[in-house]
């Protein structure tokens, strides 16, 4: 196997060092305009071996002399700078920050060959839409409970720290909330039998188990701590979590790069892709994620012993 | 369409309002009995299905048994788990052996098996049932219309095993249970229990211990969500009246409890060992059992409570005291989850999609050489071992000893700190002797005294030492050379060991 993964770093690797040849253009004008030293294909390399370096989200700076240099030089050369962009650009990717803590910090535009996409990432999900949306969910609902607060999404230096079967109670408890409140209201919330689309989101998880026992004791694969814990492993592979334990499904901890890809990029398509929808959420500031409301509300009932004993 | 974040509003997408309920009042009643009546219709649906199993199993009531598996399943949820998948098929057995007393007990046990896996609905995705159902819509179109539920849920308990619970449908159809108030339901079960203990109604005194021990876990529940909210965000929790009320009161139930369950174990004790009749023994040896688990769950409580006010204001100093960043950010609960989950599902997607697109960072494409993918498909698959791989030998270095003081040099403060009980000395006498003996001793001994100023009188009575260290300042001024201070008055306290001991074994 080991070869084979070395097979295709290599085969990624050169055609970003010849891509050069065409990106260069637009670089070469700006270089031009600036009066600068003009552009070698050293240079080219340098900048596509850094773009390459961003390629490997796992990779840190500070762990490799060669990435640290180059970063040094996008930061302290604008050229070197803008040639590496558009290395990037040209690729399908979309610089998010070039730092020493995030590193290269690259992901993939729409449509780029980077892309993931849903069907690949989940085979069931391309045929069942409800497996499709809890897909979606699970990774939105890692990022809300990575980063509770704005502050804590806007803060840099803000590390968050989340647990499978703390993002799976947390959901479902928003669920259980939405629950009672349509009981309160007395609606039927039990979907038309030939129209399952006009399920409300909230029913979906909530009907999905929460886990399950499989032959071979791992996780069952579409429970909602299965799929929960399939985007958290999925996010370590990104180079977005790090793996801090295995208390409660599994810890982790958010890394800048995650930081950085759900405020700039999710964050704001989801909120563009909602407001489309025509809602409009509106917050006063006031903390929103809060402790479910009412202290005696337990799933277990107060007398559920009481039948069996008299 | 505005969509605020959760207030105690309701999302407008639910409802719009109150409507007039044209006609069909009575069909909301009638969509509830329908639904009742569904979650019995899987029960009556094994009893259909036993004819297709490969053998003679007509002879089996499975209602019967599926019944007793969920009576099972809701007695043995604890609060923290649920009751074990295989303890339950155990516990199944007698009551399918005596249905067909002829048969082999692996056929019992596969029965069993048979019965809650059917009960869990193992083979659906979802692991639950659906019955459709119709009713009359507000404008009186009729409209079928699914229900889903579950009867015995799995959920993850610890270490990645897997509990069964039984769930609120199970439990209110099939169990009907009763939904009292918690606190009247604990202060009547306290009542209860002791005028059950007083008449020595053992049974009902269980079943009433049992449910005493719901409030304190309640509280710990609650106390255990708030803190994590805190974690999360120390506004969404007033931590300016509701917490602190609420560890009041359960500090108060704490003590109060615990008074009283120490009188009642007493009682029951009595009860016990004066019982003649080996029914009446099993069982109030059992409630001693129950009794005791209630004191072990308050003193947790007790001690979480104790922690809560420490991490609050952890928490704040991180959350609250911290320069303000000049960027805004997104609320991601409250604008985006929050918002999302009341939406119809074809709506919904649409945003979990863009979230999942643009959220899930880049992965490099694979590209495969034909030669690669001839020797990859050619390559017999690796046999996992059972056992994994071999730990490699540790590698161990020893540490350099960097104590500042030797076991020598800690014996000989130990051997002058020996004194008499009743011949107390002071400090100063006490670090000539030291530097007498060596220059380096005087700052060992200093150090344990300044400790025994404050002595672990606790640890040194639940460890059952007779004696233990202390010294007093009784405002003398130090005159040394290396020390300034004050001069301490050393002196050894006995400690009442038989007594102790003979208060440990009373209080456990």
């Amino acid at each position: 196997m080991s070869d084979h993964r070395a097979q295709h770093t290599d085969a990624w690797s050169e055609p970003t060092a010849a891509y050069p040849t065409e990106g260069t253009g637009p670089a070469d004008q700006a270089v031009h305009t600036t009066a600068a030293p003009p552009v070698t294909p050293a240079d080219a390399a340098d900048a596509a071996r850094l773009v390459a370096f961003g390629l490997q989200p796992k990779l840190l700076p500070a762990r490799d002399a060669e990435y640290a240099e180059l970063l040094r030089r996008y930061r302290e050369a604008p050229a070197f700078a803008r040639l590496a962009d558009a290395v990037a650009t040209g690729l399908g990717l979309v610089v998010l920050e070039v730092s020493t803590r995030a590193g290269m910090a690259v992901t993939a535009g729409e449509d780029s060959v980077f892309a993931v996409r849903m069907g690949d990432y989940a085979r069931r999900a391309s045929s069942d839409s409800a497996d499709r949306f809890l897909h979606g969910l699970a990774h939105l609902a890692v990022a809300a409970m990575a980063f509770p607060r704005p502050e804590d999404l806007a803060d840099d230096a803000y590390i968050g720290r989340i647990t499978v079967n703390g993002v799976d109670s947390f959901v479902r408890q928003a669920c259980h909330r939405l629950e009672e409140r349509a009981e309160e209201h007395g609606d039927n919330t039990d979907p038309a039998t030939d129209a399952p689309g006009l399920e409300a989101a909230w029913r979906i998880y909530a009907r999905r188990s929460s886990t399950g026992a499989t032959k071979d004791a791992r996780r069952l694969a579409g429970s909602t701590t299965g799929i929960v814990g399939k985007a958290v492993a999925f996010l370590t592979d990104s180079g977005f979590l790090q793996r801090t334990g295995d208390d409660a499904g599994g810890a982790f901890r958010t890394t800048a790069r995650y930081q950085l890809q759900v405020r700039d990029m999710a964050g704001s398509a989801a909120m563009a892709e909602l407001l489309e929808l025509g809602v409009v959420p509106v917050t006063d500031g006031t903390a929103t994620l809060l402790p479910p409301p009412d202290p005696d509300d337990l799933e277990l009932a107060a007398d559920a012993g009481l039948p069996f004993h008299a | 369409m505005t969509s605020p974040a959760y207030t105690d509003n309701a999302a407008p997408q639910l409802s719009a309002g109150p409507r007039p309920a044209p006609g069909p009042a009575a069909d909301e009643g009638l969509s509830r009995r329908l639904r009742a009546l569904a979650c019995t219709a899987p029960l009556h649906d094994l009893d259909v299905r036993k004819a297709n199993l490969a053998g003679e199993y007509t002879v089996y009531a499975m209602a019967e048994v599926a019944l007793a598996a969920i009576d099972l399943v809701t007695l043995n949820m604890d609060f923290d788990t649920g009751a074990d998948h295989d303890q339950i098929v155990t516990r199944l057995l007698p009551r399918v052996a005596a249905q067909a007393p002829g048969r082999p007990v692996a056929e019992h046990e596969r029965v069993a098996r048979w019965v809650l896996e059917n009960l869990i609905n193992v083979g659906s995705v979802d692991r639950g049932f659906r019955a459709v159902y119709g009713t009359f819509g507000p404008d009186g179109v009729y409209v079928r219309r699914d229900y889903d539920f579950k009867l015995i849920e799995e959920v993850p308990g610890y270490g990645g095993t897997v509990y069964l619970r039984a769930t609120d449908e199970a439990v209110n159809v099939l169990v009907g249970a009763l939904d009292t108030d918690v606190t009247s339901a604990q202060i009547a079960a306290e009542v209860k229990l002791e005028v059950l203990i007083s008449r020595g109604r053992l049974a009902d005194a269980q079943l009433a211990a049992e449910q005493a021990r719901y409030r304190t876990v309640q509280y710990a529940e609650t106390l255990r969500k708030t803190l994590e909210a805190t974690r999360r965000n120390v506004r969404a929790v007033d931590w300016l009246n509701a917490v602190p009320d609420m560890i009041a009161e359960a500090l108060d139930h704490v003590a109060d409890r615990y008074r009283h369950e120490n009188a009642i174990l007493t009682n029951i004790r009595k009860a016990r060992d004066e019982a003649e009749e080996p029914e009446h023994k099993r069982r109030a040896a059992e409630l001693v059992d129950i009794v005791k688990d209630c004191i072990r769950r308050h003193t947790q409580l007790q001690s979480r409570l104790l922690e809560a006010g420490p991490l609050f204001r952890a928490e704040q100093d991180r959350q609250a005291f911290a320069t303000p960043t000049a960027r805004t950010g997104l609320d991601l609960y409250g604008q985006l989850v929050a918002p999302l989950l009341p939406l119809p599902v074809e709506q919904a997607i649409r945003v979990t999609d863009a979230f999942f697109a643009h959220g899930t960072g880049l992965r490099t494409p694979t590209s495969v050489r034909v030669g690669d993918l001839v020797d990859l498909l050619l390559t017999p698959p690796l046999e996992r071992e059972h056992l994994g791989a071999e730990m490699p030998e540790p590698d161990l270095i020893a540490t350099p000893d960097d104590s500042r003081f030797s076991e020598e040099q800690l014996a000989s403060a130990m051997d002058l700190l020996d004194l008499e009980h009743d011949a107390p000395r002071r400090l100063s006498g006490l670090l000539t002797e030291a530097r007498r003996r060596d220059p380096e001793l005087p700052y060992l001994v200093a150090l344990l005294a300044v400790h025994a100023a404050s002595p672990p009188v606790g640890t040194a009575y639940r460890q059952g030492e007779r004696r233990l260290l202390f010294s007093v300042d009784d405002g003398t001024q130090l005159d040394d050379p290396e020390f300034g201070g004050a001069d301490l008055i050393v002196g050894t306290a006995l400690l009442d060991a038989a007594g102790m001991a003979a208060d440990r074994t009373e209080a456990s």
